[in-house]
This record gives C-alpha cells, structure tokens and sequence, in this order.
C-alpha cells in the first residue's frame, strides 16, 4: 500500500446560491520517499486537495488514507495523531508574528508532545538544519521572506514527519530564494526519507524537485506523470499549455506576421535527450534543397535529462519544403506545424 | 474658593477611591467573562474549529439584547440584582454590578473581533502541528489578540469611568457622585471644573499606558 492514497476524492463546498465543485473525484497514490507535485492553475483545486490529506479539509465523498490511517474517518485524537507525523508548509509562511522564532518552533514541539526540557536542543538541531541557529531570539517580522520560510520548515519538521505538504511554499518568493527553498527542500527528501507533496502553479519548481507530478484543471486531475515526460511529451491540453508557456516556444506576434509575408513554413522541432539537432538540419536542408534558419532555440535539463526545442523556418520551392517537412517528421522526436 | 477646596479636601479621595473599586471590579469581570464569550463566538464561527450556527447566534443575540439597554436604564433594571448580589446597591459594590452586567457583553465583542482579525493562516498552521485548543488559545490566539486586546481593555476602562458617575447619582459613590453633589447641586463650580481636570488627566493617562502596552506586545 502506498504512504498516500486518495481514492474518487470530491470536495465539495456549498454556499448559499452556489455549488462549487472544487475537487472532483480525484485518485492517486503516493509513494514514500518520492516528491509528487501537483501543478496548474490557480483556482484549479491543489490547495483543496493537499488538505485533504491531513484533514485540514474533509472530502465530501471518497477516501483518504495516510500510512494506513483513514484520515476522512479519524477521530479527533486519531486526527490530531496523524498530524504530528504531517508537516505542513504554507505559501505565507504563517508564523506567529508574535512569538520568537524559538517559541514558534517549540509550539509545534509541545503540540507534538515533546518534553519541554529537551526543547532547547531539539529548536537548535531544527534550525541547524535550515541554516538559522542565530536567529532563535529574532521574531518573524525581523526576518526575510526566505529565512521566514526556512522557520516554516523547521517547525513543520519539529515532530519527525513522515510526510512533508507544501503549498505553493516557493510562489511568495523571488526566483533565488525559492531555489534555496528547493534545494533545502530537496536535502531533506534525500536525507531524511521524507514524502514530499508540493503544490505550485509555477513549473520551473517542477523541473528541478518533482519525481512524478500530478496537473489538476478545474477540479480534475487530469494527467500524471514523471516529470521528464511532463515537460519531454505532456499528453492533457492543461499540461501542453503549462510546459509550452514554460519553455516559452510561441514566436512573438510581431516575427509571426513578418513569416506570415514571406513564403516559407515554421515548424517547432522538441528532442529528448542528448541528440544534437544542427547534422539532422543541415542534413535536410541539403537533401530537400531548401534554406532553413533558426528562429528560436532552449534547452532545458529536466530531472538530468535534457529537453530542447527550436523554431526554425523553412523556405525554398514548395516542393522541396514538403520534403523536408516529411524528412524532419521522420527524424526529430516532436515536430509542430505553425499554421500560422 | 476656600470652600472649594474644604469639600476636596474632605470628599475627593473617598469619591477616587470609590471610583477606583468600580472601575476595577467591572473591569476585570468584564475583561475575563468578555474573554470567555468572545472566545465561543470565535471558536463556533471560525470554520477551522467548530462551526455552530446554533451556539453562535444564541450567544450572540444575548450580548446583543444587554448591549441594547441604554445604560441608565440597564441599571435602574438591575437594582434588584445588585441587591440580591451586593446586599446593598447603592454601594460602589452595588454599583460594580450593574457596570459588571454591562462591561461583558463590551468586551466579549471586542474580545471576538481581536480573535477574528487574526490571520486565518496562521491559525490553520496551528491545526496543521495537531495542537488542541488550548495550546492554541495560549500559544497562538492569546499572543496574537493581545496588542488589540489591550487597545479594548482601554476603550472598555474609560467606558466604565464614564459609566460609573452615572451609578454615583443613585447612590454608589465615586467621583461623578462628587460633581454631581457638590459641584452641580450646590453650584461648586470649582469642585465641578476640578472633577473634569483629574478625569481628563486620568483618561490621558490610561490612555498612554494602554497605547505603550500594545506597541509593546507588537513584536518585530
């Protein structure tokens, strides 16, 4: 059995004139020791559905098992038992602005049952590990938003969880910091065997953290799977529009309407792995007689393996630009056709 | 003026000292069952806790139906229960009740708001580490309430300073009592005009501590 289990998962709100559907139906498992993400957009249900999973948000239908625990049917103590095991990570932070860093971490301590004597140590070995000990006596505001977030991690890993949320725990911070974030983040996994669940709706956090991931539009889950194949061959329209904005292969309008004059076809070339593309071009172009430049081009390493596309626009005798359209079909992993 | 200062000499500090008592009691029976009340509102309307329409407005419509009374004539209402209470009410004991009666719901109100402020987030954090409510309560609501708890405790003390010259003209004392008696009853006017000094000096002075104390508790 797997760490976590979500099975037909629906949450369901209910307000006065409406009905809003914000998980429908939803299963998946989670491994221990993986880093799941969960990706799309706002609005999409992420954040319902990682509460689920330590009961911050009962499902209105379906299960929810945590390490054998069915938290969906969990008492009160059952519920607040399964909790301490769960760390939770939030996008703001939410340390208690009015206690000291120290003080912030020891509630989760005491909440967790932890003697109180041996606390001073434990807060000491916490924020050692998040790179923090001299800021114990500092309180929240006098922190950065990335030093904020390393409390929050110190204090979600208070109580030895087995399972780490995130949500959305790098998207209120600047792209360095949330690496820092990540990379804390990642140690962590390697280190301690801890679950990661990470939510965001920004996919360059994908490409470096997730083993597998999960993409959820409007309720729905609708895809998953490894990382490298979301970004290398994403099946759901939510998935290709989340990876083609992120590897940001669109021409802008302006050279789209310059192409649209000349007499020529742009295609978007997309190849895994380590293949070079420049013989397979020059390749082509000399075989089918046409002039091929390259418009664009971006490689990306996902999970170490790379991924590159390029835009490139072919012009000649129409003829010879049919060939070498059906020639790139044949040799290059995923070829699109602008129809511009 | 000689006589002025003879009715001061001989009635002020009686008059301060039984405002003090009022004051006092009221307000701590106020500021600790406002407590009590504006945490139960809180809890039964704050979806991370116990939700509770039920509870909720039951509570809420009492606090409301007390708050409703003018005071003057909650108070004349409560002579009986001041009585029952107190034993005699027209005693700064007797007239610490009906300032009491009137005090909670104040404060429970404020009391619910400082708690309802707080950042939902930081509360569902709190959930999150599986602490009970009373962890909760001490560790994380009480810190975060107290600068705007202190701010209500202010406005509630010279709420009921006011209030109590109203129960100093039926009987219970206190420096209202004092103006009331000598300074409009026997056309003092200096006793009067000195009343409003040290009343205007006082509220001044609870004022500023009060505002110290919320700054203080704002950390960071």
């Amino acid at each position: 059995m797997s760490q976590i289990e979500l099975k037909n998962v629906s949450v369901t709100f209910e307000q006065k004139r409406t009905t809003i559907n914000a998980v429908k139906d939803v299963s998946l498992s989670i491994e221990k020791g993986e880093i799941f993400g969960i990706v799309g957009l706002s609005g999409a249900g992420k954040s319902t559905l990682v509460r689920t999973i330590n009961g911050l948000q009962q499902p209105t239908t379906g299960e929810v098992t945590v390490s054998g625990v069915e938290i969906n049917k969990a008492n009160k103590s059952q519920l607040a038992q399964a909790r301490k095991k769960i760390g939770f990570i939030f996008q703001n932070f939410n340390l208690i602005n009015n206690r000291t860093i120290a003080q912030n971490i020891g509630f989760a301590l005491t909440a967790g049952g932890y003697p109180e004597k041996q606390q001073p140590e434990k807060i000491d070995q916490l924020l050692a590990l998040v790179g923090l000990q001299d800021r114990k006596a500092n309180y929240p505001a006098q922190l950065s938003g990335g030093q904020k977030q390393r409390v929050g991690i110190a204090r979600a890993l208070a109580n030895d969880p087995d399972i780490l949320l995130c949500d959305e725990a790098t998207s209120a911070l600047d792209l360095e910091t949330a690496e820092e974030i990540i990379t804390i983040l990642k140690d962590i996994n390697e280190r301690l065997h801890i679950t990661i669940v990470f939510i965001t709706h920004q996919l360059e956090v994908a490409k470096n953290l997730f083993d597998r991931v999960a993409v959820m539009e409007n309720g729905e889950l609708v895809e998953q799977t490894t990382a490298y194949k979301l970004f290398a061959d994403p099946q759901s329209d939510m998935a290709k529009r989340l990876v083609n904005r992120f590897l940001d292969d669109e021409l802008p309008d302006e050279v789209r309407f310059k192409l649209r004059k000349s007499n020529g076809r742009f295609l978007s070339l997309k190849y895994h792995g380590d293949d070079s593309l420049d013989p397979v071009i020059t390749e082509i172009a000399g075989t089918a007689g046409v002039d091929i430049s390259i418009l664009q081009g971006r490689i990306e390493f996902i999970q170490s393996n790379a991924i590159g596309t390029l835009g490139i626009f072919i012009t000649g005798e129409p003829q010879a630009i049919n060939q070498a359209v059906r020639l790139f079909h044949e040799k290059v992993d995923g070829v699109e056709e602008d129809e511009q | 003026m000689s006589e002025t200062i003879t009715i001061l000499q001989e009635n002020l500090g009686q008059a301060l000292w039984e405002t003090f008592e009022m004051v006092v009691i009221s307000g701590i029976i106020g500021v600790v069952l406002g407590t009590l009340l504006g945490l139960v509102l809180y809890y039964y309307s704050n979806p991370l806790f116990s939700p509770r329409a039920a509870v909720n407005n039951v509570v809420g419509f009492i606090i409301n139906a007390v708050r409703s009374f003018p005071f003057l004539i909650l108070m004349i209402v409560l002579i009986p229960f001041a009585k029952l209470v107190a034993g005699d009410p027209y005693t700064p004991m007797g007239g610490a009740v009906s300032l009491s009666v009137a005090a909670v719901p104040f404060f429970a109100r404020i009391a619910e708001s400082s708690f309802a402020e707080i950042d939902q987030g930081v509360i569902e954090a709190a959930r999150s580490t599986g602490a009970g409510f009373f962890l909760i309560f001490s560790d994380v609501l009480f810190p975060e309430a107290l600068p705007s708890l202190i701010r209500g405790i202010v406005l509630t003390i010279i709420s009921l300073i006011g209030y109590s010259a109203m129960v100093g003209t039926i009987g219970a004392g206190g420096i209202g009592n004092l103006a009331i008696q000598f300074g409009y009853n026997r056309y003092e006017t200096g006793v009067l005009i000195s009343v409003i000094v040290i009343l205007v000096i006082i509220v001044q002075i609870i004022q500023w501590i009060g505002d110290r104390l919320a700054v203080h508790y704002t950390r960071g």
